[in-house]
């Protein structure tokens, strides 16, 4: 049962480089809702899913598609990232020269839900791709936000392991926007899917009304 | 230097066990940096680090008072320096661009190569004083002690500029001559980025010119030196805040469409050029450049001579041009990581211009004046240069490292931490291996640097170098240089290979 509205969009445009990206956008997601954005690479989501970020950065845990991952970091470090506006920047330094151990066992547990406990202390040049997909999914679960987002949070993954994932971060948070290539996954765990194409809502569907037809329509040109 | 803020902890032993194997490339820069943290620490030991200066403070607010307060009795005198200054650097410029090109084209010969390597390890300053020894004090001296070094680093840098060009343009002229399809092919395509690093370059000049004066010859450099020696310090800041002017607003008087124009008027700006000697030049360069044991084919002598100078001269010299080149390598790293924050608009935020003026400043200002003005404080010993190394090397490090952090931005997430935690966590690791890679670069000039500045009485190979020209002993003299030179050639070659181990792309100037 969704509660109050968390996001807002009326009217909204944007423009990138005099190119407009996002026509006209209005819609309002609640708090407690799964969303799914879905619609062909270059329909606008990861711009629309920027838009909405700004509206509550500092509630949101976000994947971004350009994990920003450090490299000269272990992986400790890139999950560690996620909880840097929960301690003293004190706090933090230290941890960086001597990770503390409470939050050693926070970082390991998050690790091991993903996976890649035994990749702690190495780097991220040191993973492959769907490793690398994972940390950047490690430091959006320690942010500990009730909102996630994500852009395409488990693409490099294959197709069981990212279900699974998806599953686990969707159990995790109370509200979730993500932005998915699968229209199966996206009918299967979400509760409502919003299709962008070329910068426009295309269809605003609750998952239970829609069958995968109308779905896979918002692939195929014109 | 910054080495231990992404020190990678140990694993706990139960649960995760550290990686076997490849060390992790940010515990490979740590152990790298804490390398040449603990080679400083140590060359400490070496340098003659002691203030001879009992109260360097006294002296210090007589110089800032005269930086505040600068006059010059004789405008027409401060411009006739500054007009010779620029013309040194423009046809200076010019011209070893033009034999950089050449040497550029024929670099796949290995003579050619070393060639460049060689006349490229000696300071303009060096070059100076032996040019100085027999064309006295001409504009053929300073041309000289400009053209040749630079004519090595352009011939490199334009080679490297090649290398990096698509072959795609070149392969259509097939079987024309090497020189045609240089200049229909290489040259053209790589123009934009050879004319970028000569304008660069020019700058540079302009401060090699300007230290020239240091010498003799009649540059910016002299009249500040002349004033400094007299403690005459609002006329020293005259000239510096004129150099300062002159290097700053290269932009807002060099036309490019009047450089025709600009080069003939430096050729009739150059000073007076008395006439030359030919049979006096020839002696100077196949006799007195040589011991005469050599020269006489004693050998016993020749040894034994060069065993003198090696143990009482070049030893001691290379120890404190070593010593002053590694503490110097480290602090402007240090200096470089601490001062490139605040020049990036995305850690300080707003006020960054602030940092950055800062930084051009101090890489606008030649590490010789700066050694002059810190000996001034601290007597003549190693911590002048240290100091004034670090500071030029630092401020132009920590400038480049400004640019790449803002031009980093738009890729960084959206969620991005902000101040100290963006800086440590984020932005430092993503800079670090260009910052190894650019100090890397910069090891070479530290050393050429140091070793120059012996010029000033600091006992590096400058400084016997410089006594053996007073002492009229042209053979040492010239011996030292060649040491200089070698030392320098040898640092290059280690730096290449110490980059290439490490993984360090050519860093983006």
């Amino acid at each position: 049962m969704p509660g109050q509205a968390m996001f807002q969009l009326t009217g909204a445009s944007f423009a990138h480089d005099d190119q407009l990206v996002l026509h006209d956008i209005s819609l309002e997601i609640r708090d407690g809702e799964k969303v799914a954005l879905v619609g062909p690479s270059g329909a606008g989501k990861s711009t629309l899913l920027s838009l909405l970020w700004k509206q509550q950065p500092d509630a949101v845990a976000l994947c971004p598609q350009e994990s920003g991952l450090v490299d000269l970091l272990s992986t400790y470090q890139n999950i560690y990232m996620g909880g840097l506006s929960r301690f003293s920047t004190l706090y933090n330094l230290i941890n960086l020269i001597r990770p503390w151990a409470a939050r050693r066992e926070e970082v390991a547990r998050v690790a091991r839900t993903l996976g890649i406990e035994d990749k702690l202390w190495n780097s991220p040049d040191q993973l492959s791709g769907g490793q690398r997909q994972r940390v950047a999914l490690g430091r959006a679960l320690y942010r500990n936000m009730s909102v996630f987002m994500g852009d395409e949070p488990v693409s490099s993954l294959d197709p069981e392991q990212g279900e699974q994932l998806l599953i686990h971060v969707l159990q995790q948070h109370t509200t979730a926007i993500v932005a998915i290539h699968s229209p199966e996954l996206a009918a299967k765990h979400f509760d409502r899917i919003i299709a962008l194409k070329d910068g426009r809502i295309f269809g605003d569907w609750q998952a239970a009304e829609l069958d995968l037809s109308t779905l896979e329509s918002v692939y195929q040109d014109a | 230097m910054g080495g231990k803020s992404f020190s990678l902890a140990k694993g706990e032993k139960s649960k995760a066990e550290k990686p076997k194997g490849k060390k992790s490339t940010g515990a490979r820069f740590r152990d790298l940096s804490l390398w040449f943290v603990l080679i400083a620490i140590v060359s400490l030991f070496f340098a003659d680090i002691f203030l001879y200066q009992p109260d360097p403070w006294e002296e210090f607010t007589r110089i800032g008072w005269g930086m505040v307060t600068p006059f010059w009795p004789d405008a027409n005198e401060l411009l006739m320096s500054a007009l010779h200054t620029v013309s040194f650097a423009l046809l200076g410029v010019a011209v070893s661009a033009a034999l950089g090109v050449l040497l550029a084209i024929w670099f796949h010969w290995r003579v050619v190569r070393v060639f460049s390597a060689v006349i490229r390890s000696v300071h303009e300053i060096f070059w100076g004083l032996l040019f100085m020894q027999v064309f006295g004090l001409s504009a053929l001296t300073g041309l000289l002690a400009i053209i040749i070094p630079f004519a090595g680093i352009f011939a490199k840098v334009f080679s490297d500029i090649f290398h990096q060009q698509s072959s795609a343009t070149v392969d259509t002229l097939a079987g024309s001559s090497r020189l045609s399809r240089f200049f229909y092919g290489w040259i053209p395509q790589a123009w934009p980025a050879m004319r970028s690093y000569i304008r660069y370059r020019f700058e540079c000049a302009l401060r090699s010119s300007a230290i020239l004066g240091f010498i003799g010859l009649p540059t910016l450099g002299f009249h500040l030196e002349t004033a400094f020696r007299q403690g005459d310090y609002s006329e020293a800041a005259a000239v510096f805040w004129v150099f300062l002017l002159l290097i700053g607003t290269v932009r807002f008087w060099f036309y490019k469409k009047l450089l025709p124009a600009y080069l003939l008027g430096a050729v009739f700006m150059l000073p007076e050029m008395p006439p030359v000697n030919a049979s006096f030049v020839w002696q100077f360069f196949t006799q007195d450049l040589w011991p005469s044991p050599l020269l006489n084919g004693d050998l016993p002598g020749a040894m034994s001579w060069y065993g003198n100078v090696l143990a009482d001269e070049v030893g001691p010299a290379l120890i404190q041009t070593i010593a002053i080149t590694q503490a110097a390598l480290v602090l402007s790293g240090v200096m470089a990581l601490v001062w490139y924050p605040f020049a990036s608009r995305w850690l300080v935020g707003r006020y960054y211009w602030v940092g950055r003026f800062k930084l051009l400043v101090l890489r606008s200002v030649p590490e010789l004046m700066l050694a002059y003005l810190f000996m001034l404080l601290f007597g003549p010993s190693a911590l002048p240069a240290i100091f004034a190394l670090a500071l030029h090397n630092g401020g132009l490090i920590a400038f480049l490292l400004a640019n790449h952090s803002q031009d980093a931005s738009s890729q960084q997430r959206q969620d991005s931490p902000s101040g100290l935690a963006r800086y440590f966590y984020q932005d430092l690791p993503q800079r670090y291996p260009a910052f190894l890679a650019l100090l890397f670069y910069r090891w070479e000039v530290i050393m050429r640097e140091s070793a120059m500045m012996g010029v000033l009485g600091i006992a590096t190979l400058g400084f016997y170098v410089d006594s053996a020209f007073e002492e009229i002993r042209f053979d040492k003299a010239f011996f030292l240089i060649l040491v200089a030179a070698a030392l320098n050639v040898i640092v290059d070659s280690l730096s290449r290979r110490l980059r290439k181990a490490a993984g360090l792309k050519t860093p983006r100037m």
